[in-house]
């Protein structure tokens, strides 16, 4: 106990110091979309500077890292105004913000190895096409294809297999010593969820996490993907199965999971290959860091939060608008980027055409003239669905109810089972400015009801 | 002036409503199921879809730009769809019934 008492406020000395450091900083040198900002949750106090002394914020190229120059909307009110305007904020081409492809890299997918540079280049030229990056009208026939996958009556019927996974998970594992929750807990419910909705199979449910895993991080030692060329051979693996999974539902009777969706939908004659990579990409990046990184979030919060815990535990009905909580407070996905269709003034500065632009959701979601005590973890407060964690507008979040589902489900069963479970320590938090998570997470449970 | 909203499950709730708010409004204020209004009123979520009988139309009046936007990318949506957050109350409304329609 002593020992991590000392460690806490070690860490938060340090904390402190790097807080000061911030606000030294002169403001045009802010980039907060530097990754070392987020495992060490610092990037609270860039965007808490940024919401009151220049909430739409120009990071020039020379102060972004590899990312070329981006402006950063921090408010609420702006970030939901640009997300619901699909016409001045363009969604084409573009997802995150990231440092821009070389044409190596964005034919890596398609590349047999026979490719020329020239092909490449078109490839590249082209940028990404996707159900997420692309703008109406060809996002509703990209978007329409696979949203019945998880429509309500599909998510009426995945509940009790969800459910009964849960629970196999829960009475699995270790009563009184030191386990990994985000391994044994998070991926393996989301894993078991994400094969059920590519109907992939189940016995190799892990590779789908560790696709997505190597989408999503930059390589590098001790990342999903070591080197560039690792990652570029994990997205052509990943479309060559994509690709053959497609087509043999092609002649499979249609069912409800999103590659047989995709399949058969009358739009997806027209889909390119690219695009139907887009899709499944999104798809599975959706369906996997998001909910995997909110159940690790909720755990570490109610540990964290031993009043907000006690809550839980006495009135079970507040599960629903604990999870709400927990979606605003960990914000798994920290943003999305679009590019402005023409020059934009948004709070006297003038955004260019063509600039890109990035809603910063985690931002947004501290917004104190938005949301009371917005820095606090309250799992009973007023509104607690209101947050933008789920972005808004068209590009809404398509798995949101499925998400809410498995946070639920697997709460009310672990409340069936478990009187406390304990966080040990901090967890070792992603190196990442867009996936907001846990790589690992020590746990205790010290006993069962 | 009443207005009812016909639930998921089949049966009815019949609510209470002022003039000049939201229809959506109406439903949260009263938790009715199937409503979430997530994004404030703002046509942006597509959580308060509900159907509108033809009777209604004419007094419910049409979508809005951004509601239609919206629904293009909503799943289950109908010719009578609508986004109650798009509606306004008055008391041309009373006795108005609509049906959840979930998201």
């Amino acid at each position: 106990m002593t020992i991590a008492l000392s460690r806490d406020s070690e860490l938060s000395a340090e904390r402190a110091e790097a807080r000061e450091r911030i606000y030294a900083m002169p403001l045009e040198e802010l980039n907060p979309a530097d990754p070392d900002h987020y495992p060490t949750g610092d990037m609270h106090v860039i965007f808490e500077r940024l919401r009151h002394e220049d909430p739409v914020h120009f990071t020039a190229a020379e102060h972004a890292g590899d990312l070329g120059h981006y402006w950063s909307l921090t408010k609420w009110e702006d970030i939901q105004a640009a997300d619901s305007n699909h016409e001045l904020f363009s969604a084409e081409g573009i997802v995150a913000l990231n440092r821009p492809l070389t044409a190596e890299e964005a034919a890596a997918p398609y590349n047999d190895g026979t490719m020329t540079p020239e092909e490449m280049e078109v490839i590249r030229a082209r940028g990404s096409r996707s159900l997420l990056s692309m703008d109406p009208p060809d996002h509703e026939a990209h978007r329409g294809a696979v949203s019945e996958g998880v429509s309500p009556a599909n998510l009426s019927a995945m509940e009790p297999l969800i459910r009964e996974r849960a629970g196999a998970i829960l009475d699995g594992l270790p009563i009184g010593e030191e386990f990994d929750w985000v391994d044994k807990v998070s991926v393996e419910l989301t894993a078991m969820t994400l094969a059920t909705l590519f109907d992939y199979p189940q016995e190799k449910r892990r590779q789908l996490t560790h696709w997505s895993n190597v989408f999503t991080s930059q390589p590098g030692p001790g990342m999903p993907a070591e080197t560039q060329e690792e990652k570029n051979a994990a997205r052509r693996e990943w479309f060559v199965v994509l690709l053959d999974i497609i087509h043999r539902r092609r002649s499979e009777e249609p069912r409800l999971d999103f590659l047989s969706l995709m399949a058969h939908s009358p739009h997806s004659q027209n889909f390119t290959e690219a695009e139907m990579l887009g899709d499944g990409g999104v798809l599975l990046v959706g369906g996997n860091d998001t909910t995997r990184n909110t159940i690790s979030g909720s755990v570490y919060a109610l540990s964290k939060n031993p009043e907000e815990n006690a809550k839980l535990r006495a009135n079970p009905k507040l599960i629903p608008s604990m999870v709400s909580e927990t979606i605003r407070w960990q914000t798994p996905l920290t943003h999305m980027a679009r590019r402005t269709t023409r020059d934009v003034e948004i709070r006297g500065k003038l955004i260019p055409k063509g600039d890109r632009v990035v809603m910063w959701y985690v931002s947004g979601n501290r917004d104190e003239d938005k949301i009371e005590n917005a820095a606090e973890y309250i799992i009973d407060r007023k509104n607690p669905r209101h947050h933008l964690s789920f972005g808004f507008g068209i590009h809404r979040c398509l798995g949101n109810k499925l998400a809410e589902l498995q946070l639920r489900v697997i709460w009310e069963e672990m409340l069936a089972r478990f009187p406390e479970i304990n966080v040990i320590g901090e967890p070792e938090r992603s190196h990442s400015r867009f996936i907001k998570g846990y790589e690992t997470m020590t746990v205790v449970i010290p006993r069962r009801n | 002036m009443e207005v009812t909203f016909v639930l998921q499950d089949g049966t009815s709730q019949t609510v209470e409503a002022e003039d000049g708010w939201k229809l959506m409004e109406v439903a949260v204020d009263n938790a009715v199921p199937g409503i979430d209004g997530d994004c404030g009123g703002e046509a942006a979520c597509a959580t308060c879809h509900v159907f509108v009988a033809p009777e209604w139309r004419a007094v419910t009046g049409e979508r809005t730009a951004p509601e239609q936007d919206m629904l293009a990318s909503t799943f289950g949506v109908r010719e009578d769809s609508r986004l109650a957050c798009q509606i306004r109350t008055s008391s041309a409304l009373d006795g108005l019934v609509v049906e959840v329609v979930g998201s």
